[in-house]
């Protein structure tokens, strides 16, 4: 069952529901943290089409962090299915899980995306050590180091800070786009991202996100990008409010 | 391994506790082993310092006392024995060689030791070696003197030297024997053993320098000078004790309790591996507390390690973060913290280990000459390499503390970054 609510927003990739054009089928589900009842969410059903660029919109301690965690795998819920790419991850053991979720997805925090201590290069690296496909796609035709400096240069990272031996001196911004490159290197198919843009200014929050839909296109992966700032909506395909397909509870404990 | 390289990365990043950490753990891995050194260094120079005597004939006292005073020139003799009972013994069947000793008189600090040339024949130390001389010869001259290596080396003596021995065992004596001086006539060679630390005449002159001594006073008048004791017949009455070598072990215990049993004068005869072993029972006591010491001190370092491992855990939660999203299992979190503390408790164990080496290199010869504590640099034992891959080991385990809470929190924290 799919939920054809959703289905009507979608505007530039045309989607039979309930199809294998489906990357992302949430069904039924429902997480509360273990331990406390006082937080929890429901997702009747939730599905993403491949190649979408979809805005979850959500309040801020609405459960978007939540969500996202249930999508990549990081948590998993109490009921209900989470297929990714036809895959039930809920019922995955939780190490098939971390190697599907390295295999497949890229995933950008909000901020404090980098190993400070690593070099850039290290930083975009770093997936591809826990993924043999993503890694044996990143060598195609090239070295991995190379492969990151062509991703790091199209991010429009400077040449002289692609070679920086320490992530931890780079600005926000540039530390935004070296978390960019390492979602996207070796193409996985879903790249989740937490409000990446919110602590860019207005101009590079737009800038930011061109360069990434770009070379997401390229690689042909699919976004799906969570964030409480609806002016952004005009860059996706689609824009979803968390509250349309999420129901959260919070009770005081 | 782009995971190991970041792993060091990370410690670099925190590189002055870790520099700390592995200090403190390497202080007391050099404590632990350096007990144990000087421990092993310790027995094993009193039990290589004699060998090849089957008993110790002394005035009656305790056995422990009567080696410490006849073989390492510690403490003082209760009292000598005459003469007359030594000569009755040396016609004993069963012994093959028996060596007189006579003690009381000092050089500048130095024991000096009054015995016939039996005892450079007999005398076996570290397993059946004989004593040597380095320079010089023996002496066959009554005020002819053989000195140690120490003694030598020391005071800075030569062959042909002339050495005043004083009266009683000060290191400053203020009765001497200046009217009889000796010569050096030899220099043995090093030996580890009290033997480098003593001067050794004969009986005789021993005998000769007292004559005319009473209750360890010159008795105006009747000193005679050295020319006149030569002529004297220099028998001396008493000494302090005997080394006695057997003809067959089998004997041991039957000559011991016949001469412990002696009728006319109260004599006691050891074993000089028994009386070790009762000094080792002695300082057992002492050994193992040091012991448990240094194994605290050790326990200390490694909760000092956990401390610093669990402080840097709370602003680690990004790094723990992000490797989980980008695919890092749980166990791998585990893994690389455990391992941290591993490393960090070898590379302690290692630095210990040659800082020990150092300080052994450095310290031995000052160790060797003011305590006659003779160290061996060798490469560490079995045991002592049980020892440290057990405290390796056990900072391994220590780790999986801070690692399983990372564990814990890696789980509830999911994509949330809590800073």
């Amino acid at each position: 069952m799919v939920d054809q609510t959703i289905q009507p927003e979608l505007k530039n990739v045309p989607a039979r529901p309930g199809t294998a054009q489906d990357i992302v089928r949430l069904s039924e589900v429902h997480f509360a943290w273990p331990g406390q009842r006082s937080f929890s969410l429901a997702i009747d059903h939730f599905s993403v089409s491949r190649g979408e660029r979809l805005m979850l919109i959500g309040p801020s301690g609405g459960g978007k962090s939540t969500f996202l965690s249930l999508l990549s795998g990081i948590l998993t819920p109490q009921r209900g299915t989470v297929e990714i790419l036809g895959t039930d991850i809920a019922r995955l053991s939780g190490a098939a899980r971390d190697r599907f979720r390295s295999e497949h997805f890229g995933i950008i925090f909000q901020m404090f995306n980098l190993l400070p201590y690593g070099s850039v290069i290290d930083n975009v690296l770093l997936p591809l050590h826990f993924s043999r496909t993503r890694r044996d796609r990143a060598r195609a035709g090239t070295t991995l180091e190379a492969e990151a400096a062509r991703l790091l240069r199209k991010l429009g990272l400077e040449e002289r800070l692609i070679r920086g031996l320490c992530a931890a001196s780079l600005s926000v911004g540039q530390q935004q786009r070296v978390a960019a490159a390492r979602a996207l290197i070796g193409r996985p198919e879903l790249i989740v991202a937490d409000e990446p843009t919110s602590a860019l200014d207005r101009g590079r929050q737009e800038g930011f996100l061109d360069l990434l839909f770009a070379e997401a296109e390229t690689s042909g992966s699919t976004i799906i990008m969570v964030t409480h700032d609806e002016t952004l909506g005009r860059h996706f395909s689609r824009v979803v409010h968390l509250s349309e397909v999420a129901r959260s509870r919070r009770e005081a404990a | 391994m782009i995971i190991l390289r970041l792993a060091l990365q990370s410690l670099q990043n925190r590189w002055l506790s870790a520099l700390l950490t592995v200090l403190a753990i390497a202080f007391s891995v050099m404590l632990l082993l350096g007990v144990e050194k000087v421990r092993n260094g310790a027995r094993d120079s009193f039990a290589n310092t004699i060998s090849g005597t089957d008993l110790i004939v002394g005035a009656r006292s305790g056995s422990l006392q009567l080696l410490l005073y006849s073989v390492f020139r510690i403490g003082n003799a209760t009292n000598n024995f005459t003469w007359k009972s030594y000569s009755e013994i040396a016609k004993h069947p069963d012994i093959a060689w028996i060596v007189p000793i006579s003690l009381g008189d000092s050089h500048r600090g130095f024991r000096v030791l009054g015995t016939t040339s039996d005892y450079y024949r007999h005398y076996r130390f570290r397993g059946g070696n004989t004593l040597e001389v380095a320079s010089g010869e023996l002496g066959t001259d009554l005020f002819d003197a053989v000195i140690g290596w120490d003694v030598a080396a020391r005071l800075g003596y030569q062959v042909g030297d002339r050495i005043v021995i004083g009266h009683g065992l000060g290191s400053v004596s203020f009765v001497e024997h200046d009217d009889k001086p000796f010569r050096v006539a030899g220099i043995l060679a090093k030996t580890g053993t009290p033997v480098d630390r003593t001067v050794h005449v004969s009986l005789e002159a021993i005998e000769a320098i007292h004559v005319g001594w009473q209750s360890g006073a010159s008795v105006p008048g009747e000193s005679a000078t050295a020319e006149e004791v030569r002529a004297m017949y220099l028998q001396p009455k008493a000494i302090t004790a005997a080394l006695v070598g057997l003809k067959s072990k089998l004997a041991i215990f039957r000559v011991q309790r016949q001469i412990n049993e002696y009728r006319a004068e109260p004599l006691s005869a050891v074993l000089p591996g028994a009386a070790l072993q009762e000094l080792w029972g002695l300082v057992a006591i002492a050994e193992t507390a040091l012991a448990a010491v240094s194994a605290m001190v050790v326990a200390t370092a490694l909760l000092g390690m956990l401390t610093m491992i669990l402080t840097a855990l709370n602003e680690r939660r990004r790094e723990m973060a992000i490797l989980r999203s980008v695919g890092a299992r749980p166990a791998t979190i585990l893994g690389l913290l455990a391992a941290e503390a591993g490393f960090l408790t070898a590379a302690g164990v290692v630095t210990g280990t040659g800082m020990l080496y150092a300080a052994l290199f450095l310290l031995r010869p000052v160790l060797d000459r003011q305590y006659g504590l003779n160290l061996s640099i060798a490469p560490p034992t079995a045991a002592e390499g049980m020892t440290l891959a057990a405290i390796v080991l056990a900072g391994f385990i220590a780790g999986l503390v801070p690692a399983l809470l990372a564990y814990r929190r890696s789980l509830a924290d999911g994509m949330t970054v809590r800073i």
